[in-house]
């Protein structure tokens, strides 16, 4: 039991709770684009599951780290084309095309792992923590915050990123009326289509980027079902963080802990608890978020309504 | 949804002849759209197939003559289009309440679990007691479940998207939990549970075959749910919630207790698939029972238009999909899991042909 109490502990859970919510963070702040335009993408797992096996994929084939997250994220937003297409053109219901968007992912890619990877068993190279001089030796500091890989730090960027574009440009402000007003939008002149459009492909792009993460800066394989229930919980962090990309990157460090607690406290044999409860730990939270936040009445408008013009 | 408008009176249908021939329009029609979608699958996976090296035609065709040889393996996909048709019956319900149940995987897990505790416990227990025992234990599990997502949506309007997801997780989890400690068979090697009491097995029906019951109590209730949602007051009800929350509050009708019913429906039609996989195929309950046979169920009900009867025929076309995986599987060598992406894209080719045209607004209460 000592061993929980240590700093090093501390120092260890903190690191891998950035770590592990760096997916979340990516999918999160990619559905909050999606959904501030109205659309509500259940398929965010089958699209990080995309991410995940084409950037493993790029990089066993070409071994260049830039090229494999390029290309994770061009796949994410291809898949998010399919699905703009069905939901926002054939007006199709978003969580039915959502549902075949997970089916899809997780058919095509344990499909493809099977076919051509799956006796190879060869990891690729990941990307390396960052050795920062000066902040990466720190005690406890550097542990926690200093030894990451570059993804990671991406991070903070992309959360400054969807700041900015959200509510600092006018396509962020359009793009949030489509979601609450999209009447308003088409009377000006502007396509709801086309910015509905670029919200899902803004979105998918990060979850499969979330994805990519998984297998080239986590760990350095891909397996069957590696997003393991990211994706949905990605939603509930969007709804937990009311559709702000700073709440998202918060509440998705919230879960990265449940998550490194859940690994770090396994590592504990002291501690009489089985491991299927801490297993269980972020599956359950999720649900504990959910019933805390209730429906303030701060949803976007219009998720979930496809908009059909006058 | 596509039933309201077959339901209004019309007071110029005098013609015999006419209606005769207008039925037969819709229901060639309500055939015709469903098989369109499910070719256009089927040929998107055999062009994913020939791209990755696979002779697609002949995979396909091996595996229909296959499937479909003689008595066992008809029987094969029989038994395996029980959790399916029992699932996808179940969703029906609650897709036409406008609940997106999406956890009848961890619903299946928690009736698997109660009819196993309830299966292994009462020695000396006539079947004719026992087997209605087992079912019902599995039942009532999978409501009490599913009911876990519902009351969170009711009362604190927790999306149930997500939750019957994350309680898709946790069951799974739980079980693991359960075959490595409490219920673990000690004499076993495997993370397992004992075997139940042969009294509380699914009598099989067509010996030497492994089909039991359990596909005569699916179709059973495949036609109840269909009297239930088309032909009852209360089933309308359930519809009128999925159709327009606020309409149906207007007009007096409890929405929360029908969010209720629907999604306690579907979750006692799911872990009722799971009391027939232990107590009828497996006899025993592992980590693994379920190939993903809850989420399959989306895929019969969407097929299905949400009609129980269809659910009948789509449960039955996925078994035979199923079946047919796990034959390319051995003899070709092609991912059994060809089946999801076949599945995925039955979802979109029905979107796709308009055969569902769903009324997102309503969805908003």
């Amino acid at each position: 039991m000592e061993d929980v109490a240590t700093l090093g502990f501390i120092a260890t859970t903190i690191g891998a709770t950035w770590r592990l919510a760096t997916p979340l963070i990516f999918a999160a702040i990619g559905e909050v684009f999606s959904e501030r335009a109205g659309v509500l993408n259940i398929g965010l797992e089958g699209v990080m599951l995309v991410g995940a096996f084409v950037g493993f994929a790029t990089m066993f084939a070409y071994g260049s780290l830039p090229l494999g997250l390029a290309s994770a994220v061009a796949a994410g937003a291809v898949v998010g084309l399919l699905f703009a297409f069905f939901t926002i053109t054939i007006k199709a219901d978003q969580i039915v095309v959502g549902a075949a968007i997970n089916l899809l992912g997780m058919g095509l890619t344990a499909f493809l792992f099977r076919t051509y990877f799956v006796g190879t068993g060869r990891g690729v190279e990941i990307a390396q923590p960052l050795d920062i001089p000066g902040l990466s030796d720190l005690p406890f500091f550097g542990e926690a915050f200093f030894r990451h890989n570059a993804i990671v730090y991406s991070t903070l960027l992309v959360v400054v990123l969807a700041v900015v574009v959200l509510y600092k440009t006018s396509f962020g402000l359009t793009l949030r009326a489509v979601g609450e007003h999209p009447k308003a939008v088409d009377v000006v002149g502007r396509s709801v289509a086309a910015y509905r459009y670029g919200a899902v492909m803004i979105g998918t792009g990060l979850a499969g980027l979330g994805g990519a993460f998984l297998t080239l800066g986590h760990s350095n394989q891909f397996v069957e079902n590696i997003t393991s229930g990211r994706g949905f919980i990605a939603l509930a962090v969007v709804v937990f963080a009311r559709w702000s990309p700073v709440g998202a990157f918060f509440v998705a460090m919230l879960f990265g802990l449940f998550y490194a607690l859940q690994l770090q406290l396994q590592a504990q044999p002291a501690l009489n608890i089985p491991y299927q409860a801490l297993q269980a730990l972020p599956y359950v939270m999720t649900i504990v978020a959910l019933v805390m936040v209730r429906n303030k009445g701060d949803t976007p408008k219009m998720l979930g309504v496809p908009y059909t013009k006058a | 949804m596509a039933n309201i408008e077959n339901e209004r009176p019309r007071a110029a249908d005098t013609d015999i002849m006419g209606n005769a021939m207008s039925m037969l329009v819709r229901i060639a029609q309500a055939i015709a759209l469903p098989v369109a979608a499910v070719l256009v699958a089927l040929i998107c996976g055999g062009i994913l197939l020939s791209l990755n090296g696979f002779n697609g035609w002949d995979v396909f065709s091996v595996m229909i003559v296959g499937v479909l040889q003689d008595t066992r393996s008809i029987a094969e996909i029989l038994l395996k289009s029980i959790p399916l048709i029992l699932i996808g019956v179940g969703l029906c319900v609650a897709f036409r309440c406008s609940i997106w149940n999406i956890g009848a995987e961890g619903q299946l897990y928690a009736g698997a679990v109660a009819a196993t505790i309830v299966g292994v416990a009462f020695e000396g227990l006539t079947p004719w007691i026992y087997v209605p025992l087992v079912m019902v234990a599995g039942a009532l599990a999978g409501a009490a479940w599913a009911g876990i997502a519902g009351l969170l949506k009711v009362y604190f309007r927790a999306s149930e998207i997500v939750t019957t997801i994350m309680l898709n997780y946790i069951a799974l989890i739980g079980t693991s939990y359960l075959v490595t400690g409490p219920l673990r068979d000690a004499a076993s090697a495997y993370p397992q549970s004992a075997r139940l009491l042969k009294e509380a097995w699914m009598p099989r029906i067509l010996p030497p075959t492994r089909l039991h019951i359990g596909i005569l109590v699916a179709v059973a209730l495949a036609i109840a749910f269909y009297v239930f949602l088309f032909r009852s007051s209360a089933g309308y009800a359930v519809r009128v919630v999925g159709i327009n929350a606020n309409a149906a509050r207007y007009a007096g009708i409890n929405v929360g207790r029908n969010i209720m019913i629907a999604i306690c429906i579907s979750g006692g039609m799911a872990g009722l698939a799971g009391a027939f996989e232990v107590a009828g195929v497996t006899r025993r309950l592992y980590q693994n029972i379920s190939p993903g046979y809850g989420f399959e169920g989306i895929a019969v009900a969407l097929l299905a238009n949400n009609n129980p009867i269809g659910a009948i025929f789509s449960g039955g076309l996925f078994a035979i999909l199923r079946s047919g995986s796990e034959l390319m599987q051995i003899t070709a060598q092609v991912p059994q899991v060809l089946v999801s992406v076949i599945q995925g894209m039955v979802i979109l080719s029905v979107v796709a042909f308009g055969v569902y045209r769903f009324r997102s607004a309503s969805r908003s209460q």
